[in-house]
């Protein structure tokens, strides 16, 4: 579905006096600028020079272990761009999801450890716990109308000290304790955090779940009344709540979704490390927003993609993990994803013109 | 002509805090009827529309349906009676393309899932009804004409199959030949036995489509006329509440030149 989004009007074209559709004004664009109009064709094309540029620039690169750590690289980058992209699509962005990562993942292994309880009983609480985080945020901005900016820059700061204040009250220290030894956490381990080994090369699980998820993202997308509710009220809410969208309903799930992804990347953390430290996560909800953005999607909502964020994801990760293969300072990474953050946005620009003028 | 209108209003009221933006109004709208609905700015026309599509329920009065007397209180109430309203602003997401936009909110599914053939099928066949230029399917709506936009918006009102459609402003922001589009396709709405309340500005568009007209003068009915007979002078200083014709300069002023 062609599906975009621009804040003026389009020029008013005459109608065609007869059968005729067209009075001749208008041409048919080239397929090359219909393809490009699409949101994620050219965030594949920055994906694919970027890979390309690495290959050139950091031989390492052409080993197939160090795909595999670009790929692990950008799951975890990706697993929580998919929700954060549905909701930038709906018309909404939540600048909590970094640290809500920890606070999930602080849950389940706090609790779990404390109550010394099965893991498992910490994992669904911490999926308990970031479903309220998700619905609080949506219900908030929601309901009082405030800009989703306000409300999660609120939630942000309140999880960034909750995690800090918690686990010092509960551990006396800034990480949680070790949960390696307890009941349940091999399996979960397996679940969340396991390796595959595919023809001598070890693939970390998040990287396929990275795709399937993306793979059911895309389709919700494209293919429910769901999906349709996120582009609707992205574009313009007040139309669908006109016209029967249940609005409430689909921007507090969206806010939720984020909710399932941070608790998804907590709980990857947890099993791979044992440990939480609770001051992290943050930034990483920015990387997250501009990931989404280069990969295709809105700021101001109602256009996007779920395969260009995947591309977005990719694209961090290769940047990530190349600038180590090719020898230099990571100092240099967060210039180069600013730079690569503009281009996109300039790109994005150029595609959303061209894609309502005809 | 049918004996008992489709759609009556006895004595409607509306009040927002200390305006009473209606008072006392009646209204009756008869099956293969276009009853033009005109007032000056702040007559309360608008407000009128939404009493019936349900947007703004009346205080007091009596809303009939057939005869019967109905309670409109949500606009799902009056989508349930078969009165469908396409407003100024069209409440279109520019985004979505012109299926999306049709089917948003009563989207077809099959098995679950999106049937987007049959809902494309289903839009060409509306449209085909009614315009001869019909949009690109595909294309968000924000690049369609004014005129294509409002005949989307129709065509999403018409899917319900209502009996009574009510216009706001419909050729407010068309140009010539888009409005006479527009209004071949009230004809035609009216032809297949729809009754429509038109609010227009337009005394041109009034004259050509109506049969007969309300007024609305501050909140009251400010009189009825059949449109093939009243002059358009009786109807203009009905809306401005002129007794006598409508004020002009001297002639002997203009030959002071």
């Amino acid at each position: 579905m062609g599906m975009t989004q621009h804040a003026d009007p389009a020029v008013t074209t005459p109608p065609a006096s007869g059968p005729e559709q067209t009075d001749g004004r208008t041409a048919e664009r080239p397929l090359a600028v219909r393809l490009l109009a699409r949101p994620e064709v050219g965030v594949f094309l920055g994906a694919a020079a970027v890979y390309v540029f690495f290959l050139i620039a950091a031989p390492p690169v052409r080993d197939g272990s160090s795909m595999a750590t670009v790929l692990y690289q950008s799951s975890t980058i990706g697993i929580m761009t998919l929700p954060v992209a549905l909701l930038m699509i709906g018309g909404e962005f939540d600048l909590s999801s970094g640290v809500a990562v920890i606070t999930s993942a602080l849950t389940a292994s706090m609790l779990a450890y404390q109550l010394s309880m099965n893991v498992w009983v910490g994992v669904i609480a911490a999926l308990i716990v970031s479903l309220a985080v998700g619905f609080f945020n949506g219900w908030m901005v929601v309901k009082t109308g405030l800009p989703s900016f306000l409300v999660t820059l609120g939630t942000f700061l309140i999880l960034q000290g909750v995690n800090l204040a918690v686990t010092k009250l509960v551990t006396g220290n800034v990480a949680t304790d070790d949960i390696s030894n307890m009941d349940g956490f091999d399996q979960a381990k397996k679940v969340f955090a396991s390796t595959f080994d595919i023809g001598g090369v070890n693939v970390k699980i998040t990287v396929f779940y990275w795709l399937v998820f993306a793979a059911i993202a895309t389709w919700v997308l494209l293919r429910t009344k769901y999906g349709n509710w996120i582009f609707a009220v992205g574009g313009n809410k007040d139309s669908a709540r006109a016209v029967g969208v249940p609005v409430t309903f689909t921007k507090i799930s969206l806010f939720m979704l984020v909710g399932v992804g941070a608790w998804f990347v907590g709980m990857h953390q947890l099993f791979t490390f044992n440990t939480v430290q609770s001051g992290e996560g943050v930034g990483q909800e920015l990387i997250f927003i501009a990931a989404a953005v280069i990969g295709g999607c809105l700021l101001t909502g109602g256009f996007g993609s779920a395969i260009g964020p995947v591309f977005g994801a990719f694209m961090f990760g290769m940047v990530n993990q190349g600038i180590v293969f090719a020898g230099w300072n990571p100092d240099w990474f967060k210039a180069f994803l600013g730079v690569m953050l503009l281009g996109a946005v300039l790109i994005n620009l150029w595609v959303r013109q061209s894609a309502t003028r005809r | 002509m049918p004996d008992s209108p489709l759609l009556a209003l006895r004595g409607v009221c509306k009040r927002f805090g200390a305006v009473e933006v209606l008072k006392d109004v009646e209204l009756e709208i008869h099956a293969g009827q276009v009853v033009a609905l005109l007032g000056d700015n702040g007559a309360g026309k608008s407000t009128l529309v939404k009493v019936i599509s349900g947007v703004a329920p009346a205080d007091r009065g009596v809303i009939e349906w057939e005869g019967r007397t109905v309670h409109i209180r949500r606009p799902h109430d009056a989508r349930d009676l078969g009165i469908a309203t396409v407003y100024q602003d069209l409440s279109l997401c520019g985004n979505l393309d012109v299926v999306g936009n049709l089917f948003l909110g009563r989207e077809i599914r099959r098995f679950g899932f999106l049937d987007e053939m049959e809902m494309e099928s289903r839009t060409i066949e509306l449209l085909k009804r009614l315009t001869r230029t019909i949009p690109e399917l595909r294309a968000p709506v924000v690049s369609l004409s004014s005129g294509q936009r409002q005949a989307v918006a129709i065509a999403r009102s018409l899917l319900g199959d209502p009996r009574v459609l009510l216009l706001d402003e419909p050729t407010a922001a068309l140009g010539f030949e888009q409005t006479t589009e527009v209004l071949d396709l009230v004809d035609a709405l009216r032809d297949r036995g729809m009754g429509v309340l038109l609010i227009s500005h337009n005394m041109g568009d009034v004259k050509a489509l109506a049969d007969r007209a309300a007024v609305l003068r501050l909140g009251r009915n400010n009189g009825f006329f059949n449109v093939n007979t009243a002059s358009q002078e009786q109807i203009i200083s009905s809306i401005t509440g002129a007794t006598e014709n409508v004020p002009r300069r001297p002639a002997t002023h203009d030959a002071a030149w």
